[in-house]
């Protein structure tokens, strides 16, 4: 059996929308670099391939019983990344109402400051209140059950759409310079070789970007692009623009299906994760909520591997507490049983999800020219 | 008690100031310089450690320009990382008000803030042109005359997003399960000539309630947008004379905001050269001008006046007959000192009698005219006047701008800052944990 991948989805005290109140939570803590360090930590001594940072451009709730607020994941991940060695770094930006020249540098940049573990979870944002806080276009408000209607479906397909030709750009700039452009040839003067600089280019229906990027290609020359998708339109958008794709089903049949209809190198699965002793895992969720021992929920994984699927994207119910579950309890699970790592076996991310470092497509056409 | 100095680290930029090709330049990418830099500053307590950026590559006769330095990475995500491997030092990025939108710049300014413990400060620059904003989906979308009032209402809007939520909005109660003191924290609504947006912000007030400003202009818009808003400005005038008239007017104009005279710190960019003694300072000097310009560099800043190729002259022979193209199309784009050549017939008719007169190539000449280094001299003679300038306000300090990235500012910490720190004029440890408390500024 091959090994399986292992991230966690962290986000705020944890998945459930009273995880902030359980006694080893640290609400007063969530806006400091030591939370996050602390949790990512814990993270990377499991062995884990990456962590993904949630964020968004708007608060989560109106109720002030809940966690709001956020800080950048991008910065978050950037403020942890020099104390880190070999988990993967995958913060979630927003594509609906930023630039992509902007995001494309963040994350090669991000990749260099962590040496190769850069990742990032492309998000797209449908509310209309967070247009609003741009105010530069406007999304109508879209209530779950019209999620079927033509005209609902247009608006969302087009948002997908932009999303696509977003992750094209950014991934365009990645490549815009070619890995050898930087010659510093005293003989010259020549800082670059400006042949091995190329133009982007990128005029789509929504937007144009001429390029290059300002940052040299990153050291895994396409930090892994990944996305989370619940049905037809996020699938095919996953299957164009992403390396790795976060899906929801509900059981390993479910699993099957899903993994026939996405053809995307990695499928991870989501599963939202409480760990025993649980008192109450009341929660609304996309994703399959699990409740029981690291043996079950290993057992499970091991099921839903067989349907298929590559990884896993566990989001804790309960931070810190199911994180350590995951951590100290599932992780040696899966290791007395085969199938998990017990050394990190590659400097990147790429390397870690078994991706090899990706020719540049510029690079590439100068071959075939010549 | 004397006037304290302050002091910031510039990263080497991407011009010609910058010697890539000295033995011992390290990259301009990989986070190690930007780490050693840092620390340097950070061991000789300096306020802050400060990145420049451009949002397009520069190009001249239409191709990349290729003689400098090219590439950098990107500010936000650098400075967080530097948060991680300093503690005191302040962390100051160039950030464009006219291709960033306020809510997410205030977030990432706010979230920097938060994760240096309060160290965040933003160098507010502006740009209009098309050929930045081809790299944006808005495109190149301002008139060049509303670039300030558009700087101005962009940071004006950023500061009411960081005031949005009191600061002891999350009372984070286990027992009563309450999070939020005040429900509606974060809410906005702001109307101007450039932006309409309304809702909530979704970061919780930071350390220092928003990131220090700091502000480079020198044009009387510029120097009235930084009376007004600013807490430091980035200057060019780092001379006695040219500075004090500077500081003089700078200073002046901040009554009518109501504004004390020490609530806007005047940092001039200043470049050095050490030696063991003057002389020898004054001969490395003399050597790394003729790095910083060589043949080829010489040509392309005489195209920079001429306006024309001037590819096929020799840089060790005279200057061109012929006068500079005074058209609109400029050969140089994404330099800011394009514009600075105001009247090119006149500045070239200068140039070719100073040549003539002093028996200068090209190349010499514009080793001549293209500013020496500020200070030169021993570390006793730098020090001291470093405080002379201070002293006789001419400045309030300096943003010093090595030659050599990452090491260059090696010598400066070992043997400047020591004796300033001697006169009682530099920090021997920083006052505060955050940025505004080591320059000195009041809460906001």
């Amino acid at each position: 059996m091959t090994n399986l991948h292992l991230a966690v989805a962290l986000d705020g005290a944890g998945w459930a929308p009273n995880a902030w109140r359980e006694p080893d939570a640290r609400p007063a803590e969530l806006f400091t670099a030591r939370y996050w360090i602390d949790l990512i930590a814990e993270a990377e001594a499991g062995k884990l391939d990456f962590v993904t940072i949630e964020d968004g451009l708007g608060v989560q709730t109106d109720d002030p019983a809940q966690v709001q607020g956020r800080l950048d994941a991008v910065l978050i991940a950037s403020r942890v990344a020099p104390l880190t060695r070999h988990i993967g770094l995958v913060p979630t930006a927003t594509v609906t109402h930023t630039e992509p020249f902007h995001i494309s540098k963040a994350i090669a940049t991000l990749d260099y400051v962590s040496r190769g573990r850069a990742g990032w979870r492309v998000q797209l944002s449908a509310k209309s209140a967070e247009a609003a806080h741009f105010g530069r276009r406007q999304i109508p408000a879209i209530s779950p059950d019209k999620i079927n209607d033509p005209d609902v479906r247009a608006v969302v397909a087009d948002l997908f759409d932009e999303a696509a030709d977003y992750v094209e750009v950014v991934r365009r700039l990645w490549d815009s310079w070619e890995d050898d452009a930087e010659i510093r040839d005293a003989a010259t003067g020549r800082f670059i070789d400006r042949d091995k600089l190329h133009y982007i280019n990128f005029e789509g229906r929504f937007f144009t970007v001429k390029g290059p990027s300002i940052t040299p290609r990153p050291p895994q020359g396409q930090p892994v692009v990944t996305a989370l998708a619940h049905n037809d339109i996020p699938y095919r958008f996953a299957e164009k623009s992403a390396d790795v794709v976060y899906v929801t089903p509900k059981d390993a049949a479910d699993a099957h299906r899903i993994v026939n209809d996405v053809k995307v190198q990695h499928v991870f699965a989501d599963l939202v994760v409480f760990l025993e002793p649980v008192q109450n895992a009341a929660i609304l969720s996309d994703a399959r909520v699990f409740t029981g021992t690291p043996a079950q929920l290993a057992d499970l994984l091991l099921e839903w591997q067989e349907a298929g699927i590559t990884g896993f994207r566990l989001r804790p119910g309960r931070l810190p507490s199911d994180l350590r579950g995951i951590t100290r309890g599932l992780v040696p699970e899966l290791q007395r049983r085969g199938v998990f790592r017990t050394e990190y076996e590659a400097d990147t991310l790429r390397g870690l999800l078994g991706l090899g470092k990706p020719a540049n497509r510029y690079a590439a056409e100068g071959v075939r020219v010549a | 008690m004397p006037k304290q100095i302050h002091l910031a680290a510039h990263f080497p930029g991407v011009n010609n100031t910058t010697v890539w090709s000295d033995p011992a330049a390290g990259s301009h990418i990989e986070f190690d310089s930007f780490v050693k830099l840092a620390q340097t500053a950070e061991r000789a307590k300096f306020d802050f450690f400060f990145l420049a950026e451009g949002l397009r590559l520069r190009e001249q006769g239409g191709q990349i320009y290729d003689l400098d330095v090219v590439g950098r990475p990107d500010t936000f995500t650098v400075l967080a990382a530097l948060a991680a491997v300093t503690e005191h030092l302040g962390l100051a990025g160039t950030i464009n008000s006219t291709f960033n939108e306020p809510y997410e710049v205030a977030r990432q300014f706010a979230s920097l803030d938060h994760l240096s413990g309060g160290r965040a400060a933003w160098n507010v620059v502006t740009s209009w042109d098309a050929f930045t904003g081809e790299n944006f989906r808005r495109g190149g979308f301002l008139a060049e005359s509303d670039r300030y009032s558009r700087a101005t209402q962009a940071l004006e809007t950023a500061k009411e997003l960081y005031d949005s939520w009191p600061a002891d909005a999350i009372a984070a109660d286990k027992e009563n399960g309450v999070f939020l003191r005040h429900p509606d924290a974060g809410t906005f609504q702001h109307t101007d000539q450039h932006f309409d947006i309304s809702g909530r912000f979704n970061v919780p007030r930071s350390p220092q309630g928003g990131p220090v400003i700091l502000q480079a202009g020198d044009s009387d818009a510029g120097r009235e947008f930084a009376a007004a808003t600013a807490d430091a400005i980035f200057s060019r005038h780092g001379t006695l004379a040219d500075g004090q008239k500077f500081y003089t007017d700078v200073k002046d104009r901040l009554a009518k905001y109501g504004r004390e005279r020490d609530s806007l710190k005047v940092l001039p960019a200043a470049t050095f050269v050490l030696g063991d003694t003057d002389n020898d300072a004054q001969e490395r000097a003399r050597v790394v001008r003729r790095q910083q310009v060589s043949g080829a560099t010489a040509i392309k800043f005489l195209e920079q006046l001429w306006n024309r190729d001037l590819s096929s002259y020799d840089p060790e022979g005279p200057l061109p007959e012929i006068d500079p193209d005074v058209s609109d199309e400029h050969i140089a784009r994404g330099r800011a000192s394009v514009r600075m050549h105001r009247d090119p017939i006149a500045v070239a008719n200068e140039w070719r009698q100073k040549a003539e007169a002093e028996k200068l190539s090209i190349r010499d000449l514009i080793i001549e005219v293209t500013g020496r280094q500020t200070f030169i001299g021993s570390a006793t003679t730098i020090a001291d006047s470093i405080d002379h300038l201070v002293q006789e306000d001419a400045s309030d300090g300096f943003i010093l701008v090595p030659h050599v990235t990452p090491g260059g500012l090696d010598e400066f910490a070992d043997t400047v800052v020591p004796l300033l720190q001697e006169k009682g004029v530099f920090r021997t440890e920083y006052e505060g944990s955050t940025l505004r408390e080591n320059l000195g500024l009041a809460p906001r």
